[in-house]
């Protein structure tokens, strides 16, 4: 046991900092002004401000192990970090109008929102069994919290509970495979100790067990099937604010933490939980793109596209190879990007007192707003892989993965349902251009909103033309160049 | 003269796509300023590809005009463009069909005129991408990119069951050519290279080539269309407004063509030479039966779109009709390889002016009375005695007549169609039967006779910009058409190098 005198905080300093401003904004929110939360709103986009900058300076191309190992940042921790503080901001300035509107503008969501990007940097860094699961709790039960936000409202309560039930039983399955995992290794914690206590052994029915386990735990904060079916009711359930947080910076951790557990803990155990996500990722396409068909809520419809999406970034993991890791965190990154529009759309088109959800409610957005029908345009061709999108390079890279491997009828399987999944982004854009509207009002001037979509909108075009920057970050976080 | 050192095919590439954008952006509500702009930059991107003739060295078959640098290094993806002989022709095609639809859109598109020459501008940009593109994936990224602009036009300037035409059209030509994507992916990881040159070079094993053959197969002969997967054509087509009829037929079908010349045959010979009686089979059922599809139909866009199809069943049979020239024994030479390649080519080339001026026809037609059915009309050439002359060009062209470009491709696929098999050539020249059937019988019912209505009664004659439209495609048709010879020694060399790879086997 190091002293403490001897210990280094330097590597911990952004969660250090975080998890004081959150105390900071819990306790000067109450004697704040009843109206408006502006000071807790500064101060949330103010911290991400300086996480940003402080994990910026931190980083670099090496390894660096700290508090005995249980700590680990590499490129991977910083990208994903960096790219969650970014994708939170972005978060908080959109929801902001809509919360206000709705009266649900309370310092408890910035407050948890920080305390669940608390939980997805410690899951992000971890490098132990233990802190994995405090990460993935911390995480879990503000996201829980946030679901049931909006109080007195039925739907979000359902949502609520139906996710902290649903949470804690996976919760309990991952603590089940780490128990048997802790049993196979000897008693390892560790995640670099469980990995060379592995490489000599890897055979056991015990370990298997531990690994199928593990696998369920860890896939279903992704929302991979056959372990989506909180997802739809959770993401349509919650205020639309929260499902955008829900549905984007959440993800990137729970990436990090698959392949903290499958490649970093349990690599030479790849033989087997490839197979285990081989049924993961045919059943998630199959379910995310077949079932969004038959939806009537767009809200709906972006949640069983992202049950095919996360089954897209699975197909990255189960390449086994640092190109395919990298290609997974790349669609991850492309992912958060789209759905962050998508979902901003609803928020876009939401009025005080009215939930834009249903897909008629885009119809002729065309003649409303030409700029944010653009946009929207691009965000859906960039979901279903059209080239000229970012989406496109992202189906690109995993498939590229998984050919690479060998695993070509893989590959036709996933194109095939990306085919059948493009039938209902192009619905979506029927409504949005073809439609006449049935609503002539002018669409949500919130500069908010439409700044943030009119940037991931860009973000899509211009990344779908010159996606190297992106591709060489999502490189970079596995030692390529 | 332009400087050499420019970035030619760039230019001409992302020109238009950026001028789209622009008129998009700043053209709503200032249609005027949106229809100059838009006509301004096509016809800058087309001088710019006429500017590449001088330039171009006919006696090899090498790439010219390219460009390379490093686009994605991690997924080995190089924005590589270069023409040849192949290529080069269908890129002029494009640029000159363009500034034509933009021309045939001026006063008939009034509801968000911006964004339907925007979509063009893009559209043209895209297609001229796809012709010019050496890296597999660069192609790619511009032949499915298409589908975007095209997928808008349809929806939104179409016809009553629009929605349903346009994703029909999408997600046909869509699932078409996923496939084609990861027989690329597999083969970059066979030779190490996205590089189409590259991969024409690649050695594969036969089960290798079936397989990557079919894939491709599915992407362009969706695109051709090809019996039976045309189904989508006469939708879109009926549907679609005028410019985007003409689009597809002029240039979004050629790009199938163009995809068997440049990655089926070099890429995979074998399995084309395996497989080629079937698609011989696929080629002159679409010349023969759809060609009586054609004849059945009452609405004039229709019956056009069924001999599109019926007449890129000419570029296919003279494609793979190759084959069986090269394994007749009377046949040494090879002289009928050339002839028969050659001749697909000059027919995707004649098609695209034919078909573009076919619908232009219809178009005038359509926005006068706005009817496209063939009963709606009858006597025109008595109220519209210039059109009419200009429509009478254009249907002996598409029937094939002596004199018009029509003529050359048919003829020469036929010729060659001879060294193969007797039977085959019968079967494809029973279209000089079929088409002049289809083709003058409309023009009969709809062009001459005694007016039959109020309607036609009240016509006018072509405008000054529909005259410029119409009659810069007769001068084309009948020039082609009389002396074909530059357009020939534009690819010759290339289609030298071309029936070599495709006759060289690589087991």
């Amino acid at each position: 046991m190091p002293n403490l005198t001897s210990l280094n905080l330097m590597p911990v300093l952004p969660e250090i900092i975080l998890a004081g401003m959150a105390c900071l904004i819990l306790l000067i929110d109450p004697f704040m002004p009843r109206h408006g939360r502006n000071v807790s709103y500064a101060l949330s986009l103010l911290t991400l401000v300086v996480l940003f900058i402080v994990t910026l300076m931190q980083m670099s191309p090496t390894v660096r192990m700290s508090f005995g190992g249980m700590v680990v940042n590499d490129p991977m921790s910083d990208i994903m970090k960096l790219a969650s503080y970014i994708s939170l901001a972005a978060v908080l300035i959109m929801s902001r109008g809509y919360l206000r509107d709705r009266g649900m503008d309370k310092g408890e969501y910035y407050m948890l929102a920080m305390f669940g990007l608390l939980g997805m940097m410690i899951l992000i860094s971890a490098n132990h069994l233990l802190l994995i699961y405090l990460g993935l709790e911390l995480m879990s039960l503000s996201m829980y919290a946030l679901t049931a936000f909006k109080r007195d409202d039925g739907r979000a309560s359902e949502a609520a509970m139906k996710y902290f039930i649903l949470g804690a039983l996976a919760s309990g399955l991952l603590l089940y495979g780490m128990s048997l995992l802790y049993g196979v290794t000897g008693g390892q914690l560790m995640l670099t100790d469980i990995a060379s206590a592995l490489s000599h052994d890897s055979s056991s029915l015990a370990l298997k067990a531990a690994v199928v386990l593990i696998v369920v735990g860890a896939i279903f904060k992704l929302g991979v099937a056959p372990f989506h079916m909180w997802l739809p009711d959770v993401y349509e359930g919650a205020p639309t604010a929260v499902t955008l947080y829900l549905s984007t910076a959440p993800k990137l951790a729970a990436l990090a933490m698959v392949i903290r557990l499958l490649v970093d803990g349990m690599g030479s155990a790849f033989a087997d939980w490839q197979p285990v996500l081989i049924v993961a990722v045919v059943l998630s396409l199959a379910i995310g793109n077949i079932v969004a068909i038959a939806q009537t809520s767009f809200k709906r419809m972006l949640t069983y596209s992202t049950i095919s999406h996360v089954g897209f970034v699975m197909l990255g993991i189960l390449s086994g190879t640092d190109v395919g890791y990298s290609a997974a965190l790349f669609y991850t990154l492309a992912y958060i990007v789209m759905t962050t529009g998508g979902f901003g759309m609803i928020l876009l088109l939401a009025k005080q007192g009215y939930e834009a959800e249903s897909l008629d409610d885009l119809r002729g957005l065309n003649d409303r707003s030409p700029t944010m029908a653009f946009v929207f345009l691009l965000l859906m061709f960039s979901m279903a892989g059209i080239p000229f999108t970012l989406g496109f390079w992202a189906k690109l890279a995993v498939l590229q993965a998984v050919v690479g491997i060998g695993m070509w009828w893989l590959a036709v399987y996933a194109v095939v349902m990306s085919v059948i999944g493009a039938f209902y982004y192009l619905r979506a854009v029927k409504f949005v251009y073809f439609g006449a509207p049935t609503d002539q009002s002018p669409v949500n001037p919130d500069w908010n909103v439409r700044g943030v979509l009119a940037l991931s909108g860009l973000l899509v075009l211009v990344l779908g033309i010159f996606p190297g920057a992106l591709v060489g970050l999502a490189s970079r976080a596995f030692g390529g160049f | 003269m332009l400087p050499s050192s420019w970035p030619m095919l760039s230019l001409i590439v992302w020109l238009p796509i950026i001028a789209g954008i622009f008129v998009m952006w700043f053209g709503a509500g200032r249609a005027r300023f949106a229809r100059w702009f838009a006509l301004a930059s096509s016809v800058v991107v087309f001088l710019l590809s006429l500017a590449l003739l001088p330039g171009f060295d006919t006696h090899t078959y090498a790439m010219q005009f390219v460009e390379r640098v490093a686009w994605i290094p991690q997924f080995g993806i190089h924005y590589h463009l270069g023409v040849d002989g192949i290529s080069l022709p269908l890129l002029i095609l494009t640029t000159f069909t363009t500034v034509i639809v933009i021309v045939s859109a001026w006063e008939v598109i009034q509801e968000k005129a911006h964004q339907y020459l925007a979509a063009f501008l893009i559209m043209e940009g895209m297609m001229n991408g796809t012709f010019a593109a050496l890296d597999a994936i660069v192609f790619y990224f511009f032949f499915e990119g298409m589908l975007i602009p095209m997928f808008v036009i349809i929806g939104i300037w179409g016809g009553p069951r629009r929605v349903y035409a346009t994703i029909k059209f999408f997600l046909y030509t869509f699932l078409g050519s996923v496939f084609m994507l990861i027989a690329l992916i597999y083969m970059y990881f066979k030779g190490g290279s996205f590089s189409i040159l590259h991969m024409q070079q690649l050695p594969l094993t036969l089960t290798e080539q079936v397989l990557i053959f079919l894939a491709f197969f599915i992407a362009f002969a969706v695109k051709i269309p090809m019996w039976p997967v045309h189904t989508w054509l006469p939708d879109a087509h009926v549907e679609a407004p005028t410019g985007g009829s003409v689009i597809l037929a002029a240039i979004m079908l050629k790009i199938g063509g163009y995809g068997f010349l440049r990655f089926s045959l070099p890429i995979t010979p074998d399995a084309s030479a395996l497989l080629d009686s079937m698609i011989i089979a696929f080629s002159l059922i679409a010349i023969v039966y759809i060609g009586f599809v054609a004849l059945v139909q009452s609405d004039m866009k229709k019956l056009v779109a069924y001999s599109s199809i019926s007449h890129m069943g000419f570029v296919t049979l003279g494609m793979f009709v190759i084959f069986m020239i090269a394994a007749n024994p009377l046949n040494v030479s090879g002289s009928g390889v050339r002839l028969a390649l050659e001749g697909a080519m000059v027919q995707m080339i004649s098609h695209g002016l034919i078909s573009a001026a076919m619908f232009l026809s219809i178009g005038v037609l359509y926005d006068r009375l706005h009817s496209r059915e063939i009963s709606a009309y009858g006597g025109v050439v008595n109220t519209m005695p210039w059109f009419a002359a200009m429509v009478v060009v254009f249907a002996m062209a598409n029937v094939g007549l002596p004199g018009t470009s029509g003529f050359v491709g048919e003829f020469m696929v036929i010729l060659a169609s001879f060294k193969a098999n007797f039977w085959i050539a019968l079967l494809a020249a029973l279209t000089l039967i079929i088409g002049a059937s289809y083709t003058l019988w409309m023009v009969k019912r709809v062009i001459f006779g005694d007016v039959q209505n109020e309607g036609v009664a009240k016509l006018k004659d072509v405008n000054k910009r529909e005259a410029w439209m119409l009659g810069s495609l007769v001068v084309l048709i009948i020039l082609v058409g009389i002396w074909p010879n530059p357009l020939l020694d534009l690819m010759h060399a290339t289609i030298e190098h071309l029936a070599q790879q495709a006759l060289t086997s690589k087991l």
